[in-house]
Order: structure tokens, then sequence, then C-alpha cells
């Protein structure tokens, strides 16, 4: 408010110093065109970093690539928000780890196609990560371990454009956090 | 990368000028995005934009700002005059008339006080032989393409009887590899962009507040969406909205009291309403299924929303204090994205027609619908605020571009950055 004062003051003496000064009668025209005052802070724009989540390594039965814990990827079908059967010892084995390690916490990202709407795949993401979490629930994790989440088409793990793309892209993926070490891939 | 000038308090103008000088030129050196108007309109109306008067360079610098956004807006066909004419030079009206002008633009630029620059002009109706506006705009050295934008803004005004946009900005981002991602402001033409917030993570869905300070978006930073509220000026943000799951879609109220968000925090994609600091959550819909994308009508009186409660997603509408859905859109599989015109009158929305994704407008009264484009990945509808143009996100060559498309669909502008994918465009308001 009071800088929309001093703006309007200062629009008011500018005003009056042109219509003194700067515009010589010229015929029939009005003098003293209108003065319109911009602000310096108009469109000035301060660059600034997102902070990175950084991740970090965990127990290493979650990585190895011998143990079934490393499988962290469940794929879908086009249009489909369904775990596909083949998928079942991986879920199984997952929920056993989260049953056991009451400390580690999962996060399931959603994923989809590039077909579409940014938002709406994003919900369409979020359908599959429920599919997921649903899946833990009913193995008895609890609620306060797993939290689904959607990154919709904006992290496609192949940037391809054909079906073979698409299908490596419609996914839920599975991220773990020590709560008792606070670190985490998430 | 650059990194942002922070310009200490109380120092002198003239430092401040240099500073604001080297601001600007650290900005050329970015990547603009460069605009190419690809249809025009049927009647466009003649124009003479004589050279200005006063400081050469500076003087250049304006008139060529206004001819080009005058040009670019597809309304209007540039006369030469081969002439310098300030503001106070007598208009030899018969001989623009004689070259075809029905309006003709004089004006100068000069040192006006504080050592900002000062551009005039004046515009005279040929026919008439009379002056139909005439201003002053006063902007820091660095600004002075702003002064060009207010002039081309009282031309448009003045001879088309619609307010001009080329003074407002727009918003997008820019994916400039898979892992790094910018937050962008350009004027209204694509020069002049700035970037608000650098990640390694994706940005989507920018949208400004009603008084164009700061502009909703939300960040992948956290690995997994969140919604933050922030100001451009300052580059201060906080999280609006980050909940348990994904929280995205923000959506801002005309009055910039509350944001509509989705939120899948109580189960499914639902949406809520909150303020733009994080507090007074309340949820707006309860369906099995998704509801997203709200988008308030400039009346405030509903949120149009993209569901699939019917079994396809399709363009829904609510009233602000809940109650019953009402079904917009009925034709075709795929409708989503509303945007409703500042007039209340016109959705533009995307539609799926034959496995492609299209512009549509539908006219909210006889809700008749027209396609718009022909492109294949239409995404991100976003009205000018004088409600003429709309802009979108599209694909040229298997790149992200940006597209300005009239709403009688004749006037096609295309904005491409000079690298990486340009998207998620979201057209700033009127700066008072």
């Amino acid at each position: 408010m009071k800088r929309f004062f001093l703006l309007s003051l200062l629009s008011l003496f500018t005003l009056f110093f042109a219509a003194c000064t700067s515009t010589p009668e010229t015929g029939d025209q009005q003098a003293g065109a209108k003065v319109e005052e911009r602000g310096a802070p108009d469109g000035k724009i301060t660059t600034v970093d997102a902070p990175n989540s950084d991740s970090s390594t965990l127990n290493p039965i979650l990585t190895d690539p011998k143990n079934i814990l490393s499988r962290r990827s469940i794929y879908f079908d086009y249009d489909s928000y369904e775990i596909r059967a083949e998928y079942k010892d991986v879920v199984a084995a997952h929920a056993k780890f989260l049953n056991g390690n009451r400390n580690y916490r999962m996060l399931i990202q959603g994923n989809t196609d590039e077909r579409g709407s940014r938002e709406y795949n994003l919900a369409l993401g979020q359908k599959r990560a429920d599919a997921v979490r649903r899946a833990f629930s009913l193995l008895g994790v609890g609620e306060d371990q797993i939290e689904s989440v959607s990154l919709g088409k904006e992290k496609p793990k192949n940037p391809g454009h054909d079906e073979a793309a698409w299908a490596e892209n419609r996914r839920a993926d599975i991220l773990y956090r020590d709560s008792a070490q606070n670190k985490g891939e998430f | 990368m650059k990194k942002h000038l922070l310009l200490p308090p109380g120092r002198s103008f003239s430092r401040l000028l240099a500073a604001c000088a080297l601001f600007s030129a650290a900005l050329a050196a970015q990547a603009d995005l460069n605009i190419d108007l690809t249809g025009s309109g049927n009647n466009q109306i003649p124009v003479a934009i004589a050279d200005f008067g006063g400081e050469p360079g500076t003087a250049r610098a304006v008139a060529s700002v206004v001819r080009s956004d005058l040009e670019r807006s597809g309304m209007f066909r540039l006369i030469e005059t081969g002439m310098s004419m300030n503001e106070n030079s007598a208009v030899d009206f018969g001989a623009t008339k004689s070259r075809g002008a029905d309006a003709i633009v004089v004006g100068s630029v000069g040192t006006g006080p504080d050592q900002r620059m000062e551009s005039r002009f004046r515009l005279y109706d040929t026919n008439k032989e009379a002056q139909l506006a005439g201003a002053a705009f006063l902007t820091p050295a660095a600004q002075l393409r702003g002064a060009g934008h207010r002039i081309a803004d009282v031309v448009y005004e003045k001879l088309t009887g619609v307010p001009g946009l080329f003074a407002t900005r727009i918003a997008y981002i820019a994916k400039l590899s898979p892992s790094r991602f910018e937050l962008q402001i350009a004027d209204s033409d694509g020069q002049n962009a700035q970037t608000a917030l650098v990640s390694k993570e994706p940005i989507i869905s920018p949208a400004w507040s009603p008084d164009g300070s700061r502009i909703a978006y939300v960040s992948f930073e956290n690995k997994k969406p969140v919604i933050f509220v922030h100001s451009l000026a300052t580059g201060k943000r906080n999280v609006a909205a980050n909940f348990k799951g994904s929280n995205s879609a923000p959506a801002w109220s005309p009055d910039g009291q509350r944001l509509a968000v989705v939120l899948t925090r109580e189960g499914g994609s639902q949406l809520f309403t909150i303020s733009p600091d994080g507090s007074n959550l309340q949820r707006l819909t309860r369906s099995s299924g998704i509801d997203t994308e709200p988008h308030f009508s400039p009346d405030g009186r509903f949120i149009y929303f993209t569901s699939d409660r019917g079994g396809s997603p399709q363009i829904y509408r609510i009233s602000v204090e809940g109650g019953a859905a009402e079904r917009i859109t009925f034709e075709g599989s795929y409708n989503v994205t509303p945007r409703i015109s500042p007039d209340n009158r016109t959705m533009a929305f995307i539609s799926r027609r034959d496995g492609a994704f299209r512009l549509a407008v539908m006219d909210l009264a006889s809700r008749q619908v027209q396609i718009l484009s022909d492109a294949q990945k239409d995404e991100s509808p976003s009205f000018a605020p004088n409600g003429r143009m709309i802009l979108l996100a599209t694909e040229m060559g298997g790149r992200g571009v940006l597209s300005a498309v009239s709403v009688d669909g004749r006037i096609r502008q295309r904005l491409s950055g000079s690298a990486g994918d340009v998207r998620e465009p979201a057209w700033g308001p009127y700066i008072k």
C-alpha cells in the first residue's frame, strides 16, 4: 500500500514535470502525455537451486543381485493397474523383509507411459503404486511403513516412443529407507 | 551456470543500474525462445511505426519491439515509413495514408528522471487525422523492452478494441537434460528468459498467482510430487502441500486466497483446497475414481476438473462449495486439462481424436466443440489474460515446443528453445 502511494506520488510528479518541460504544444494535440511509472522490481527474478535429496546405500541384501530383494520393479500391462501373478514372489519377499525390519520404510513410485496429460498420468501412476501398497498391506505390512506416490510420465526408464519403451515405463519401483540410521534411497 | 545477483540494499542508483545492466547481459547469454508466426488473421490492420527520435540506439530498440509485437500478433500489417518522427513531429497524414497505413505510431526515447529511460509515443488515426493515444513510459535501462511492449499494448487495444498482452510474461519448464529442469519466466515474446528454479528432478504444473508475484508448481526434488509456492522476486519458496502420498495440480482461486490441489492422502487422487501457506485443508470431492487437474472459473464459482468417474477421463465441474459434479464433455473417450477463458465463455482442453492429443475449445453456452490443432501431442493449454490466444505445449520434430493459437484458430505462433524440451506453459496475468 505504502509502495503504491509512493509510486503514485512519483507518477504525479513525473506527470507534472513532463507537462511543464518536455512536451511543447503542437497545434491541437494534447500537451503532456500520460506518464506511467514502471518500478525497478518488476521483472526481477532470483534464481534458486532445488536441494538434492541424497540417496545412500543400505543393507547389502537389498541390492545383492543374487537376492530377490534386489528386484525392485513391477511392470504393468497397458491400461492396467493389477499386479501380474509373476510378481507374487517378489512382493512376498519384500513384505517379509519389511515385517522383519520394522525400522525400514518403503516408498513405492508409480510410473506411466508418455501418452496423455501429465497430471492425469500422475493419477494413473498413483493407481499402480496404490495397487502395490495394498498388496503389502494384505501381507501384514504396517501402513506407517509404506508410502505410495507417483512420478507419472516424468521419469521414463526408457526414453523411446514405441510400445517396447512404453511397456518398460508402465512400472512401480520400490525404494527403501532405514529410519533408525536415517539414511536410504529416498 | 549463472548464479543470481544479489543487489545489496542502500547502494547508489548508478550501482543498481550497473548491476541491472550486468544482470541483463548475463541473461542475454541464456537461450531465449524464438517465436515464429505461422498463421495470421484475415483482416490485418495496416499500421506504420515510424523510426523513433531521440537516442538512436535505444530508439531503434524500442521501435523494433513495438513492430515485432504487432506483427507477431497476426492482427497487423506493418507499413514502411522510412522516416524518423518523434511524438511532436507534424505527421503528414496524406503521405501516410497514400502508403496504405490506417494508423501511425511516432515517438522518441530519451533519458528521463533518475537516469531511467523515458519512451514517449503518439498513435494517430490517419483517416480521421486525430490522435488516438499518447503516453510516456519510464523504465530502468535494463527493462527498455518493457516500454516497447507497453506501447504495443496501447496500440493493440486502441486499434482492435481488445487489451494487448505484450507486457505480460509466460512461465514454462525447460528440460535441458534428463537431470536438469528449469522453471523459466520470459516476456510474452519469449525474450528476456530468466530462471526461477533449477532442479535435477522434474518440475510440472506451474500456475501463476493472480497478482503475478508467485508461482505454484509441483516439484519432484523429494522423490515424490510436492507442491511449492515460489515468490519470483525473492526466490523464497514454501511447501504448500507435502502430505503422505502425491501432491499435485495446484490451481489458484481468482482472489489468490486458496489453492485447489490433488492429494492422495485419503486414498485415490481427490480434489482439496488449501491456503497457499499450507494451512486450512478442506476436501472437495469424494469419488471412487481419479479426480485431478482442478481449475477455477474466473468468477470463482466453479472448479472444473478431469475425472474418470464415468469410465473414461472427462471434464466435470463442481461448485466451490462442493456438492454434485456436472459433466461437461461427452464427445470422445479422453477429454482432459480444462482451462476457462477470462470472460468465462470458452473452455480450452485437450481431446484425444484418432489417437492424437489435440487442443480443443468448447463454447460453454452452446457446448459446441471445435478442434484447433492437427498436432499429435498437445498438452497444457493456458489462456492469455485477454482471452484471445491459447498457449500450449506440443511437439515438433521430436522436441517439446510451445505454440500459441488464437481462439478462432487463425493465428498461430511457435516458440522454441535452442536446446532441450520446452513444456508446461502458463501465461501470466496482467501486471498493473
